[in-house]
């Protein structure tokens, strides 16, 4: 016994539509959580980032001892947490003695974990510790410059990956109008090793210049701090083509001569050349020969006016 | 945009991005502020390289200030969830396709005959109403003693409910396809039962309720001591309710107790059984009886007998 369930408000179906899979997406949205055990250093990072992606990120504060991104069966909470809230970013901190200061970068597609990337954490400077002009202070949910250098992030893998994933973390929404005015802040990330990249978070300030492009100085502002890779996960090949894929990759080729049909399914269309009846070739000789020795026979009549024996026997 | 042939840098401006592969530390950094310092002046220089093909795109202005159109994204990052799937086409859609049916659209205001005014589709005061018609002719195929208004609102029910099978069907398929409407779920209400097919009727809360406090009552003590689960509701009435008349008669007021007691036992040993008796009332009923058996049963429609009039021991009275 099956039943249709729909919404009964417009409030509950706007929300289902807007977590429907659709052609263009909209930002994705980061969960924040944590672990068994965190230090101070941790959970000061995880609410400070919490605060850089105010408006797309949810943070649960109660401990998870049950989530282990890394091992295969310690992953169900996070893709339970992610179709629930809806979210295909995670950051999940933790503190062990043989992981000190964690953080796991992860992300999801179709609420199934689709990469994973732990990095430690040293050398933290909360926002807090910043002195700066309160006025240049980066609003909430604006969007952000994304800086890296280094060519670690070209030729290390792993560099690479944690590249794609702080972009698409501090990404935000894909916006096609800007405002200029609205623009004060960046993240810079450099690779300072070949297993360390050193993260800021820096307030722009426009400063008249000749021409119509002002003058930019970066005023730090924000947290700062090493992150040091240790762990990751690649997506697997198959995965990563299907999340890759985009509705205009490329136009098909029309192939001629060929229409699908809902119902008949695929359809072929033949050409024929002209067929001129009398020269085919017949494969049943012996009826041919029967109707060519009629027509001769009637022609023969119609000359001779009587019927030859002798015509038919020669034959 | 160069500053020197070797420095380069991967701009996408979709994203505010941009990357410099070409950066090497020329010595270690003497210190940690040195190497934020330097870090910052890259840094710097990208924004500043991002910000010059910014602010030179063509801009409109607004109220809150220039706003610009951005190029669409070149790094490409993978999606959060699947490419919404393609839906599989209805039972009517193929049908339509294949017999070349084409969509109509439909006018909101349609024209009454029968009254010369223009009504709406659908909704209040609608054309071709099924409640509005007064009088339904009889055909030649009709039995009498059917009711034709009520046949047509059967036919309306079996219609709505094979359109509802239908529809399912179609979400059913859709579903399988993984192409189900994104405000649509369908849910198992119960398990499929083979062989028949009404569907198990739910028991509401408060029928469950009752048959709990029907339990209840067979117990000794009325269901007074009774385990409760957590989150079951304390009956209304528990316990043996027996209502216990005054045994001291009261000044001026009739022994009760004593009244009901006798009552019992007078029924019971039949003292004053011509009382239980209605003697007109079986006089009555004797005759209808004869008349009846004489006139041959032919009307149909007689009241029955009223049979809670019981005659108890009137046998045994003698």
């Amino acid at each position: 016994m099956m039943e249709i369930r729909t919404p009964k408000t417009h409030k509950a179906k706007r929300v289902l539509e807007k977590r429907a899979p659709k052609l263009v997406e909209n930002g994705k949205k980061t969960l924040i959580l944590h672990g068994t055990k965190t230090s101070a250093t941790v959970s000061s990072v995880l609410m400070e980032l919490y605060r850089l992606k105010k408006g797309g990120a949810i943070k649960y504060s109660r401990r998870n001892e049950n989530i282990r991104p890394f091992e295969s069966g310690g992953e169900t909470s996070l893709e339970f947490f992610s179709l629930k809230t809806d979210c295909s970013i995670f950051v999940y901190g933790s503190h062990t003695k043989k992981r000190p200061d964690n953080l796991v970068l992860g992300r999801m597609y179709d609420h199934h974990v689709y990469d994973l990337i732990e990095v430690g954490i040293e050398n933290f400077k909360s926002l807090l510790s910043f002195s700066y002009d309160k006025k240049i202070a980066p609003h909430e949910g604006s969007k952000p410059f994304i800086c890296f250098t280094g060519e670690g992030f070209e030729n290390i893998p792993e560099l690479k990956q944690l590249k794609e994933v702080l972009t698409d973390l501090f990404r935000g929404e894909v916006v096609e109008n800007l405002n200029l005015t609205g623009l004060d802040r960046a993240y810079i990330c450099t690779a300072i090793s070949p297993t360390k990249v050193f993260l800021t978070h820096c307030a722009i300030k426009l400063k008249k210049s000749g021409t119509i492009v002002p003058r930019i100085e970066l005023v730090e502002v924000g947290p700062s701090m090493d992150l040091v890779i240790r762990r990751n996960r690649l997506p697997n090949e198959g995965l990563r083509k299907e999340a890759m894929k985009s509705s205009k990759d490329k136009p098909k080729k029309k192939v001629k001569n060929v229409d699908q049909n809902d119902v008949l399914g695929k359809l072929g269309r033949v050409y024929i050349p002209e067929q001129e009846v009398g020269k085919i070739p017949m494969a049943d000789k012996s009826k041919g020969v029967k109707r060519e020795r009629r027509e001769g026979k009637m022609k023969k009549n119609k000359e001779e006016g009587s019927a030859s024996k002798k015509l038919k026997e020669s034959e | 945009m160069d500053m020197e042939t070797d420095q380069i840098y991967q701009i996408d401006v979709g994203n505010l991005l941009a990357f410099n592969p070409n950066h090497r530390f020329s010595s270690a950094p003497s210190s940690r502020e040195e190497l934020v310092k330097e870090c910052v002046t890259e840094g710097t220089k990208l924004v500043q390289a991002i910000a010059d093909t910014l602010f030179n795109l063509p801009s409109t202005e607004t109220n809150d200030g220039p706003l610009v159109q951005l190029p669409p994204p070149t790094t490409k990052l993978p999606r959060e969830k699947h490419l919404p799937r393609p839906k599989p086409p209805t039972k009517w859609e193929e049908f339509a396709l294949k017999k070349g049916i084409q969509k109509r659209k439909k006018d909101k205001i349609v024209y009454d005959e029968t009254t010369d005014k223009f009504k709406r589709r659908h909704g209040y005061d609608r054309v071709n109403d099924d409640n509005d018609i007064p009088i339904i002719e009889a055909k030649a195929s009709d039995e009498p003693g059917e009711d034709p208004f009520a046949m047509r609102l059967d036919d309306k029910k079996k219609r709505v409910g094979k359109q509802e099978k239908n529809r399912l069907e179609n979400l059913k398929t859709a579903a399988k396809a993984g192409a189900l409407p994104s405000h649509v779920q369908l849910a198992v209400t119960g398990l499929p039962i083979s062989g028949t097919k009404t569907q198990p009727k739910k028991i509401g809360k408060e029928a469950l309720g009752d048959v709990a406090g029907l339990a209840a009552t067979s117990t000794a003590s009325g269901g007074k001591f009774d385990k409760k689960l957590p989150g079951e509701k304390p009956p209304k009435k528990q316990g043996k309710h027996h209502k216990y008349l005054p045994i001291v008669p009261r000044y001026g007021w009739v022994d009760e107790e004593k009244e009901q007691t006798n009552k019992v036992l007078g029924k019971l040993l039949s003292k004053h059984s011509h009382e239980i008796l209605n003697v007109g009332k079986a006089i009555n009923m004797y005759n209808d009886k004869k008349e009846k058996k004489k006139s041959g049963r032919s009307d149909k429609s007689k009241a029955k007998k009223d049979i809670t009039k019981k005659k108890p021991y009137a046998n045994k009275a003698n």
